[in-house]
């Protein structure tokens, strides 16, 4: 791209982030600090029962056995555990409302802000949306609905309460709280997340949607987040989230199981917009999550992922192919621009026979933008027949951002067949010539062409959230193209 | 209707054109032809804004007004339109897609409403008929795989949807065939008009055969150095560049 490209498009740079607002609803906030007593007091908080206390707390001894990794392509000041507050939670929440009218009208606020208001959702987009801001879930929708065909979507705090022996048998099944540091600190603190529990045979006939929103300054936010399809059922899930602007990082450990059991399909979508953090890298959310599915017999675990936004996005989510003839997809975006960097990628492991699995990973990087894909396609020695097919592109805006691919790629059976295929371009000035020269603005033609790009990606989002992404994209490149 | 004065324009400091004059009225189809590296291709990128090339030192006027501050999309969207001699490809990006975006661009530039998608359709099955475009390649990505003969028609297609007032051809009988170069030109026939004014940048007179030109021009070495009527390109096409050549000796690159 020509200099003056460059500093037209840095200009654009300076537009500061949609989503940066900061609401005065009232936080029940704890003390910062962590210790056993704090894992009790979140436990007791929520009521919960004895042995989900014990399992936070088997977790947390286990945390301080482990030390902090940090392997990743990524650069940040050492993070001090003792200063997150790790429980906040709206007042209105140990009263929860039992419709929307009920709801705080400055939460509701909130959500028109970010233009997702729950009533216009219910009624036009069909999508049941069990909403959290901080750490509670605020409001659920359409659950009744549901419930007629047994399906469960709730918090997880509700379904620790209500469903325990659903809660019992799955937590930690796919994501054990000896996993790793992260995933073993969000197994002690968790704030809230979703559940959601399919019966067999059942096809969730709507999608289910989770708006994830980071709220009080200073907050680490623990997600916990569990999916059963039980034999045979489908269920496709959309996490999206928007977070307003702050100047401390803020430190995001969620956790994700998805278990789909024989013949069981799960589809989850993310659309990630975290505060990036400012040109200097100042602010921004670390996100650092653990997201794992085990996949049955003929089972079908789908990730979609659109990561937009965060200084740091630190994942992999991934899938465990158990059961024969399994199938595992993993789709990413991941646009890193500014001072935001981004470890993203997918572990497959093959165990069981004839299974097969697509890694399609989109890496954008402008500005200062450092975007590293990692991934790990592991067949076990039992995987006769594995078959996996990668893709990772690389596109690059400007001259200062970076690109870096790893592929590990572990085969203990002679008859797997793992394809590999990694491209990086430049986006071209000839492209966004040719686009002006017909008239289009060079941000729209940036943006159609980043669009374009990862149109694979995009094709499998559901309709609603692939129209959401590429606004995010368009956002997040008005802002950041150089 | 294009006004071009003592037009300098350089690359990294490599001075390309070296004083251009020229005058289109609109009607007119100007052929401007002459040897490889004599600036040809670069007054056609120059003229539509491309940045690579600083223009040192000239006027441009389209309609009176100078052109010399406006981004390419400014000038696409007074009415200058460039067909490729290379079309990009843009992976991923709906050909129809592509152009709906251009129109609607223009339009709003013009303070129009959006074309609604069905008269958009109308427009464009029309207008693909003209260059016999396969209405295939318009669900493709733009470009994106296409034969030379395809991308050229296409660009002739998006020339005949935005209907410009400037249409310059670059170099578009390039690497067509002779069945293939009948349809562009045949494309390109039907827009002529008493309104629209036309650039046909050339090496060969055989496009020329097709599409008649008003005037014709001999670039060498960054100038014109010879103007005439189409006459002057039949007698290029018998003697060669090598007088030019001959001439402006150490010229061109």
């Amino acid at each position: 791209m020509s200099d003056s490209d460059t500093r037209h498009v840095e200009q654009l740079a300076s537009q500061e982030y949609k989503y940066g607002f900061v609401s005065d609803i009232d936080q029940e906030l704890f003390s910062p600090g962590l210790d056993e007593n704090t894992v009790r007091a979140i436990s007791a908080k929520k009521g919960e029962p004895e042995w989900m206390l014990e399992w936070r707390l088997r977790a947390f001894r286990h945390w301080l056995t482990m030390e902090e990794p940090h392997w990743p392509k990524a650069d940040y000041p050492p993070i001090d555990y003792q200063q997150i507050v790790y429980f906040a939670a709206p007042k209105s929440a140990s009263e929860r409302p039992k419709s929307l009218d009920e709801v705080d009208p400055e939460l509701l606020a909130i959500y028109n802000k970010l233009g997702i208001p729950l009533q216009e959702q219910e009624v036009l987009a069909g999508v049941a949306v069990d909403a959290v801001l901080d750490s509670v879930s605020v409001a659920t929708t359409f659950r009744e609905k549901l419930s007629e065909l047994g399906i469960i979507f709730c918090s997880m705090s509700e379904a620790i309460r209500e469903h325990p022996e659903l809660v019992r048998k799955y937590l930690g099944s796919v994501v054990p709280y000896t996993d790793n540091f992260f995933a073993t600190l969000n197994s002690a603190v968790f704030s809230d997340g979703s559940f959601v529990y399919v019966p067999k045979g059942v096809r969730c006939p709507m999608e289910l949607s989770t708006y994830f929103r980071i709220n009080a300054a200073n907050t680490g936010q623990f997600e916990r987040t569990l999916i059963v399809a039980d034999e045979g059922a489908y269920v496709s899930y959309l996490e999206g989230c928007t977070a307003p602007m702050r100047d401390e990082n803020q430190l995001h450990a969620a956790v994700v199981e998805l278990v789909a059991l024989d013949e069981a399909t799960i589809k989850y979508s993310t659309v990630q917009n975290w505060y990036p953090g400012d040109e200097q890298g100042r602010g921004g959310i670390y996100n650092f999550v653990t997201k794992r599915g085990k996949a049955h017999r003929k089972a079908k675990i789908s990730w979609t992922q659109v990561e937009t936004g965060s200084a740091i996005t630190w994942k992999y989510p991934s899938c465990v192919l158990l059961g024969d003839e399994s199938v595992g997809e993993f789709y990413s975006v991941a646009l890193t621009s500014k001072r935001q960097q981004a470890d993203t990628g997918t572990k497959m492991i093959h165990v069981g026979r004839n299974t097969r699995s697509t890694i399609i990973s989109k890496g954008i990087s402008a500005l200062e933008g450092q975007n590293t894909y990692r991934g790990l396609v592991k067949v076990a020695p039992g995987a006769e027949n594995a078959r996996n097919f990668s893709q990772c592109d690389s596109m690059l805006i400007g001259d200062r951002c970076g690109a870096h691919t790893f592929p590990y790629i572990d085969v203990a059976n002679p008859t797997a067949i793992v394809e590999h295929e990694a491209t990086t371009s430049k986006i071209g000035e000839d492209q966004i010539f040719y686009c002006q020269q017909r008239g289009i603005p060079v941000e729209d033609a940036v943006s159609m062409i980043v669009s374009g790009f990862c149109k694979e990606v995009f094709q499998e989002l559901p309709m609603e959230f692939a129209v959401e992404a590429q606004k995010l994209l368009g956002i997040s490149l008005e802002n950041s193209v150089g | 209707m294009l006004e071009i004065r003592d037009l300098h324009a350089a690359v990294e400091g490599h001075e390309i054109l070296r004083g251009i004059d020229l005058s289109v009225a609109a009607g007119e189809v100007h052929a401007i032809m002459g040897p490889n590296g004599s600036g040809k291709s670069t007054l056609a990128q120059v003229l539509a804004g491309r940045e690579t090339f600083e223009v040192t030192r000239g006027e441009i006027l389209f309609e009176g007004e100078s052109l010399l501050d406006r981004s390419p999309e400014e000038r696409a969207q007074l009415g200058i339109f460039l067909a490729f001699q290379y079309p990009v490809e843009i992976p991923g990006v709906q050909n129809l897609y592509f152009l709906r975006t251009a129109v609607n661009a223009l339009r709003k530039a013009r303070g129009e409403e959006e074309l609604d998608p069905a008269s958009f359709m109308r427009l464009v099955r029309e207008k693909a008929k003209l260059v016999d475009l396969d209405e295939k390649l318009l669900k493709r990505a733009v470009n994106d795989g296409f034969s030379g003969g395809e991308k050229k028609r296409n660009e002739i297609l998006q020339m005949a949807v935005l209907e410009p007032k400037l249409c310059i051809l670059d170099e578009t009988d390039s690497g067509l065939d002779i069945d293939a170069l009948r349809t562009v030109a045949r494309g390109v026939n039907a827009l002529r008009s008493p309104e629209r004014a036309m650039i046909v940048v050339t090496h060969y007179q055989r496009l020329l055969d097709y599409i008649e030109p008003d005037r014709v021009h001999v670039l060498s070495d960054g100038r014109i150095v010879r103007s005439g009527g189409k006459d002057l390109a039949l007698e290029l096409e018998k003697s060669g560049y090598g007088w030019i050549e001959g001439r402006a000796a150490g010229a061109g690159s």
